[in-house]
């Protein structure tokens, strides 16, 4: 039997056993691990995202502090490097005297899961309507076109503050102001990308193969579109991260007690100029993570482009 | 491909069954300017083993024709009349599921240009299994428990996509099978194409300007390999192209097409020998040989018409320098048979 000269495994074993798929993924992440390296900045940023996504899992192994009950004796605290401050609340505490580091990491927990089911839905959505849209065109599409239009009118911000008026507070109602509005830019994208690639000769190959019509859009045209969706689905994730915070801002998201890093800005700004750190601390931990998150995708864009790849 | 049985090839000249006949086919393109008949009243028959050429120049129906036979001519375009003959099925009434298994299995067709055929986000031996997993060709072998992950039928998969790979010349095709299509030469890619194609066995190879798109040395690799797979497996191919010296070398028949008309059809050897149809002569004409210093090259004088307003009568006849009045008439010329089954449609034949 035959063997290869790259893996010295004989045919048969070339074939998709688990233990060799085990092997190509294994070898796939490797690769994807060399190339991260080779992008410190995606690095940096892959690195601070999974932290943040680490913190929101063991928020409550973390902290000592309750992140909902407040001591009023300890109100306004400063964080503990300033003077006044103490070891116990290292980055100080709010006007109803809640450890502010408790409160991002618990934070952390509404702002990633926001972030990951609106984006989640919004892609699948985006993804299987637009991918109808563009490969079948018709009726189907001029409908779904002119409605996103529609959506795409109306500012994300000033849409988001009237449909979460109308459905009121609450964690489910801000994903679903988030993902009526979100899965327009998928839609657009991956319709766009499927009527590029519904002309490409390969899809007239794999007809010519036999294929199914519903085949060929999931199997053939999808993994061509797929790397942009997901560049853009962490882009966006950023974006409705921000949209999140900016909702609880405004008091339309996230209600209190529930610690969201976008009230938190919003509460400590009645005490902006005596204790900056309540407002602005919260501001922060949003900007890295957003940041973190928009240089990752970056970097993953590049590293996964087969089409870029050089073996 | 070794090891399976197949039909045996048959010689040319035994008469048998035609695998392949087209009665009077008419594909029509609606537009905003008119009806276009792309393929007007094609007719042929085709015997399996049979190596047809059909000749013309761009926007003359060759592809449309092929295109029409797998029923996959593009939207809006449409059959309008005529029938397909596939082993005596008529492939214009079957039902699409019906017709998905023919394509890739009975008739497989290759493209012009190898990249863009080929998927960029496979390897290439993903996608020469793909049309086998499709089509099931290759059967779980029996064992208790081989078929549990289904690896007993991937492997079986796997090892025919090395087999093909190296049958049409693909070296260390294990190493290969892994590689994306553009880690690939164009002539490898074309081999991987006519991989893909050949990897089901089919009865019927369309081969659309298979070597266009590469270079003279790996052009004639590449109809050497053609030639291969007809003399071993009996694959009948039908040979799309406007390079009348690939026709000549390689085909037994030849079709000569022009505004969607045969206009002439014949063996190679009579076509090129002594062509009947004025258009095949200015065709010949144009030909620079590369043996003798020719003094001149003939183009023909003017331009392939507008599929949408043809002259009345005969679409060559204002470039034909032997058109006659009747020819402007708007009337159907007959194919004339002449004589050892040679079919011309040209007033100057009409009896």
């Amino acid at each position: 039997m035959e063997t290869s000269a790259y893996a010295k495994t004989p045919v048969d074993r070339l074939t998709y056993s688990w233990r060799v798929r085990l092997r190509l993924m294994r070898r796939n992440f490797a690769y994807f691990l060399t190339e991260l390296r080779r992008r410190p900045l995606a690095l940096v940023g892959g690195i601070v995202v999974l932290a943040y996504l680490l913190a929101a899992v063991l928020a409550p192994h973390l902290t000592d502090h309750d992140p909902t009950a407040g001591n009023l004796r300890q109100r306004l605290l400063p964080p503990a490097w300033e003077d006044g401050g103490e070891a116990a609340y290292p980055l100080g505490t709010d006007d109803q005297g809640r450890d502010i580091l408790t409160r991002i990491i618990f934070g952390a927990r509404i702002s990633l899961a926001v972030g990951l089911l609106s984006v989640g839905i919004s892609v699948a959505a985006g993804t299987a309507l637009g991918a109808l849209a563009g490969y079948w065109r018709g009726l189907l599409d001029d409908v779904l076109s002119r409605f996103a239009d529609l959506l795409l009118a109306f500012p994300f911000l000033i849409f988001a503050i009237g449909v979460m008026a109308f459905l009121g507070p609450g964690f489910l109602n801000l994903i679903a102001a988030l993902t009526f509005k979100g899965w327009v830019e998928f839609f657009r994208l991956v319709r766009g990308e499927m009527m590029a690639e519904k002309t490409k000769e390969y899809v007239e190959a794999a007809k010519v193969v036999g294929q199914s019509h519903p085949s060929i859009i999931v199997a053939e045209i999808l993994p061509n579109i797929i790397q942009s969706v997901f560049v853009l689905g962490t882009l966006r994730m950023g974006y409705m991260i921000i949209m999140e915070a900016s909702l609880s801002f405004l008091g339309l998201g996230i209600q209190p007690p529930t610690p969201v890093w976008g009230s938190m800005v919003a509460a400590g700004r009645d005490y902006l100029l005596t204790a900056w750190w309540a407002s602005t601390l919260p501001g922060i931990a949003i900007l890295i993570l957003v940041l973190s998150i928009n240089v990752f995708g970056e970097g993953l864009r590049d590293i996964l482009d087969p089409r870029l790849r050089i073996e | 491909m070794p090891g399976l049985d197949r039909v045996e090839y048959q010689p040319v000249d035994t008469p048998s069954p035609p695998l392949l006949e087209l009665k009077d086919l008419v594909t029509v393109f609606p537009t905003r300017r008119g009806l276009v008949r792309a393929v007007d009243g094609m007719s042929f028959a085709m015997r399996e083993g049979e190596k047809l050429g059909i000749v013309g120049e761009s926007g003359s129906g060759k592809t449309v024709t092929l295109l029409s036979i797998l029923r996959l001519v593009p939207h809006p375009g449409k059959i309008a009349r005529g029938e397909v003959l596939f082993q005596g099925q008529n492939l214009v009434h079957k039902a699409r599921a019906e017709m998905r298994k023919i394509r890739g299995k009975e008739i497989a067709m290759i493209f012009q240009d190898p990249l863009t055929t080929l998927n960029p986000v496979f390897t290439v031996g993903e996608q020469i299994r793909e049309s086998m997993r499709i089509h099931n060709i290759v059967s779980s072998p029996d064992g208790c428990f081989s078929g549990l992950f289904r690896r007993g039928k991937r492997s079986a998969e796997y090892e025919r996509v090395i087999r093909v790979m190296r049958d049409v010349g693909i070296p260390s095709p294990v190493t290969r099978a892994r590689n994306y299509p553009h880690q690939f030469s164009g002539g490898m890619q074309q081999r991987a194409i006519t991989a893909i194609a050949l990897s089901c066995e089919p009865h019927l190879l369309l081969a659309d300007e298979p070597t266009t798109a590469l270079d003279v040395t790996i052009q004639a690799q590449i109809m050497d390999l053609l030639n291969k797979i007809n003399r071993e497996h009996g694959t009948s191919i039908i040979l799309v192209t406007h390079n009348l010296g690939l026709v000549a070398e390689f085909c037994d028949t030849i079709i000569v097409m022009y505004a969607g008309w045969m206009m002439e059809k014949g063996t190679v050897d009579e076509v090129i020998e002594a062509p009947k149809h004025p258009y095949t002569q200015g065709l010949l004409r144009c030909l620079p040989h590369i043996s003798e210093k020719q003094e001149k090259i003939y183009p023909i004088p003017g331009l392939v018409p507008d599929l949408a307003q043809l002259p009345p009568g005969c679409p060559f006849s204002p470039r034909c320098d032997q058109a006659r009045p009747e020819c402007r008439e708007d009337r159907p010329i007959p194919l004339t048979e002449l004589d050892g089954g040679r079919l011309v449609r040209c007033h100057l034949y009409v009896r």
